[in-house]
């Protein structure tokens, strides 16, 4: 079967400042399981908004079923034969099994009144065809992830669906459960439904999908036959590498240990991480998305609890700090989230610059509007800030100003520690290499820095040093000539070819 | 710039309608904007305006307390219990303390264990509703003698033509107002409404900023019924039904957002005393009382409403 049943042809959709799909095309055969792969913030995701209707491209055309296709939302979708299967189940837990394959298209009579009987006969026979163990009237709340997981297959029967999205349709499966989501997957593509497989995971890529389609940055890198190509070959797709920028790095004059991290593990997340950084070096930690490098800096800066390993800070064994104690300690964290974690977005630049150091802003609890003031300025100069003013929310700031913003708030008290997580992720150019020199500038004045980065240059322009971490463990670390792009995507991806089987 | 009418009314439509309304009861009933009638309304509002400074350091942190109309009724009735048993400065004493342990624990609920606010404070007001008839036995209490004790210099009293009850619920806002706009936990009580992730990634702990506020709500509504007390002269057992609801009302129509972060005690006071002289005027234009309840619901609806729709960008979609 070749036909191609979905096509999504020049897709171009962008955001305030940044464009997330670029003359995107891919199409879907009927009867083959297409991987989409890509990096967090490649636009896989907005890329299958627009696909169920969520999003309005500005150019491009789906084409479905030979026809140029208008999708009004998820349920016009649905009922079109589109269905996209969450990473989160959007399942009401309280309604049946039958009511939720329905959802919000439950037959009715003309008074409105729900048809019951058909309801159920009906989901019945999609439960059937799946073979699945339960029935059409157990309370949806009371199964399974796997089980409610089947429950959203179920509507692919019921809606006799020809296009299936699963999105990290595993990512809270077991084993068991995974191979009975393959099979039912491959059932679905013996009936020449054409699917397409979102995840991050290769070797459930390799195993299960016809081909692969890589993207990255909103454009399509390239489309390859799974059985012809190898897990390195799609990561370094993935990885890639942008347009080369200029680099600054700062001068190797390194001094006493800052911090030392022995055997931090947490249960799920990250397992026996060591690393040390030193005044003067900037420390890069590379790896994909989900390799556990948040949390862990996370945990040391006492945001989480670990469950063992120890901190050294400054050649002292020190408890599991505070965020608090951390910071009054001298480490700093620019978070990976700017606006979720990193800035209180309804405040002004004044008063998001001294929220971590209100004691130092203050004499007796009274804030000192003065002293604001005069730290505002002078990073907003420093940094050169475009803002109309102190007190401007910082939600009308573009990404950049926003990301400097969080950064003056680490920097106005003077840190001996920087973490910067993702410091330059959805920033233009023009910021991004304003925060590399100033990460350089920080580290030759003394500060010991960790960077975070899953973009592979950016690491290996700004750091001394770089550890690779996959799956929660690091895999590798590598400085001078053996810090380049072959070993670390060799690091990361022989880790994760040895998950594979 | 450009005037955008739109935009316009949607921040200052409320203000507008009160515009309208005050002008309209004006020309209907003389005795609206003579001193004496404003000095009463502003004496009437000062009980309700005085537990709003509280609530609104907690609408501020996001949350709501809905125990301060159970908690009225409960100190009202303990500081003149006490006034006869104790004496007014033991009794004012025992009502603070009472005011600011109901805060503690609820605080110590919603904070520390982390339980939902709204279910709480709710909670909360059922158990002080038992709690007063308890204390009482049921029975209402009263302040014989009302002309010969000086507690009655807080409802009553008068200092330089203004009303006494006035002046300390000026005084109080100025004092909460100063709090939330140049202290370091003022600046706490925003950022955890504001975004509390980003306020523990800044080394906050959200949890002893939320605890305080309930702590001064609780407070306020001591200072609330102190007030109370002396005007009365008298405590029954139902006499802050209903209050919590009239005092969110103040809080939002003041334009505090429910959902934190946005807000000021100046905006409350505000608030507080536009609902006040909307009832006193509905009273002079000789509606039934009872309307001003449905007109309390118009107001806390469409205050809400336009909070959202400005989050939302939009007010009709």
């Amino acid at each position: 079967m070749n036909d191609i049943i979905l096509q999504l042809s020049g897709i171009t959709k962008t955001f305030p400042g940044v464009t997330a799909l670029d003359q995107v095309s891919l199409d879907v055969r009927a009867g083959e399981v297409h991987a989409l792969v890509g990096e967090n913030g490649a636009g896989k995701s907005t890329l299958m908004k627009v696909l169920a209707g969520l999003y309005k491209a500005e150019q491009g055309d789906i084409i479905y079923q030979g026809r140029t296709t208008d999708v009004a939302g998820p349920l016009d979708a649905r009922r079109k034969g589109i269905l996209l299967i969450h990473q989160e189940l959007s399942l009401a837990p309280e309604l049946s099994v039958a009511e939720n394959i329905y959802l919000g298209a439950w037959p009715t009579n003309r008074f409105g009144v729900l048809k019951k009987r058909e309801l159920r006969s009906k989901a019945q026979a999609a439960l059937q065809a799946l073979g699945c163990a339960f029935g059409p009237d157990v309370r949806v709340g009371t199964l399974s992830v796997a089980m409610q997981q089947m429950v959203e297959i179920a509507r692919a029967e019921a809606f006799s669906a020809s296009v299936v999205i699963f999105d990290e349709p595993t990512a809270s499966l077991t084993d068991t459960e995974k191979e009975q989501l393959f099979h039912t997957i491959r059932s679905l593509k013996a009936r020449g439904v054409g699917i397409i497989y979102i995840s991050h995971k290769m070797d459930e890529i390799f195993q299960i999908t016809d081909r692969i389609t890589v993207l990255r940055d909103g454009q399509v890198q390239g489309t390859l036959e799974t059985a012809q190509s190898d897990v390195n070959q799609v990561t370094r797709m993935m990885i890639g590498r942008t347009l080369d920028t200029y680099f600054v790095k700062a001068k190797a004059d390194f001094g006493a240990e800052v911090l030392r991290v022995e055997g931090l593990s947490k249960a799920g997340l990250f397992n026996d991480v060591s690393f040390s950084v030193r005044e003067g070096e900037v420390l890069g930690l590379y790896g994909l998305v989900g390799a556990g490098r948040s949390e862990a800096v996370e945990t040391v800066f006492g945001v989480r609890r670990a469950d063992s390993g120890q901190l050294v800070w400054k050649g002292g064994v020190i408890a599991p700090p505070t965020p608090r104690q951390a910071i009054d300690m001298g480490m700093a964290l620019v978070p990976e989230s700017r606006k979720e974690q990193g800035l209180v977005l309804m405040m002004g630049g004044r008063e998001n610059t001294s929220l971590p150091h209100l004691s130092l802003f203050s004499a007796l609890s009274v804030m000192n509007r003065a002293k604001e003031l005069a730290t505002f300025e002078k990073y907003r100069s420093a940094l050169s800030i475009k803002t109309t003013g102190p007190d401007q929310e910082v939600s009308q700031l573009s990404g950049g100003n926003q990301q400097k913003f969080v950064l003056a708030k680490w920097l106005c008290a003077g840190p001996k520690l920087i973490i910067l997580d993702e410091p330059t992720r959805g920033i233009d150019v023009g910021s991004k290499s304003a925060i590399h020199e100033l990460i350089a500038e920080l580290a030759e004045q003394g500060l010991a820095v960790i960077v975070i980065s899953s973009e592979m240059p950016e690491v290996l322009g700004v750091s001394h040093r770089v550890l690779a971490m996959s799956e929660g463990e690091i895999v590798g670390s590598f400085e001078g000539q053996e810090m380049n792009e072959e070993n670390l995507i060799d690091a990361v991806s022989y880790h994760r070819q040895s998950a594979v089987g | 710039m450009k005037f955008d009418l739109k935009d316009a009314l949607r921040r200052h439509g409320l203000l507008l309608a009160f515009g309208v309304f005050l002008l309209a009861v004006a020309a209907n009933a003389d005795a609206f904007l003579t001193l004496g009638n404003i000095l009463d309304v502003l004496r009437q509002v000062s009980i309700t305006g005085m537990m709003a400074l509280g609530v609104t350091f907690v609408v501020l942190t996001g949350r709501l307390d809905l125990s301060v109309g159970s908690l009225l009724t409960l100190l009202t009735v303990i500081v003149v219990d006490q006034h006869n048993q104790s004496g007014a400065a033991a009794a004012i004493v025992m009502t603070l303390a009472a005011g600011l342990a109901v805060g503690a624990f609820n605080g110590f609920l919603v904070g520390f264990v982390g339980l939902n606010a709204l279910i709480v404070t709710l909670a909360m007001l059922s158990f002080l509703q038992g709690l007063v008839l308890f204390y009482s036995g049921g029975s209402n209490v009263n302040i014989p003698n009302a002309q010969e004790t000086w507690f009655a210099v807080f409802g009553r009293g008068d200092f330089m033509g203004l009303p006494v009850p006035v002046i300390l619920f000026v005084v109080a806002g100025i004092i909460a107002g100063a709090i939330l706009r140049f202290t370091t936990f003022g600046r706490k009580v925003y950022a955890v409404g504001g975004n509390q992730t980003a306020s523990v990634f800044s080394g906050i702990d959200s949890r002893w900023a939320v605890f305080w506020t309930y702590v001064i709500s609780g407070l306020t509504t001591g200072l609330a019924a102190i007030i109370m007390g002396s005007r009365v002269m008298g405590a029954q057992n139902t006499i802050g039904q209903g209050y919590e609801l009239t005092v969110l009302a103040g809080v939002i129509l003041g334009g505090t957002s429910l959902l934190g972060g946005r807000g000021s005690i100046f905006r409350t006071m505000i608030g507080i005393a536009m609902l006040g002289f909307i009832q006193n005027g509905l009273l002079l234009l000789s509606f039934p009382y009872y309307v001003q309840w449905i007109v309390t619901w118009a107001v806390i609806i469409l205050a809400v409403w336009i909070d959202i729709g400005a989050k939302r960008g939009r007010i009709f979609a």
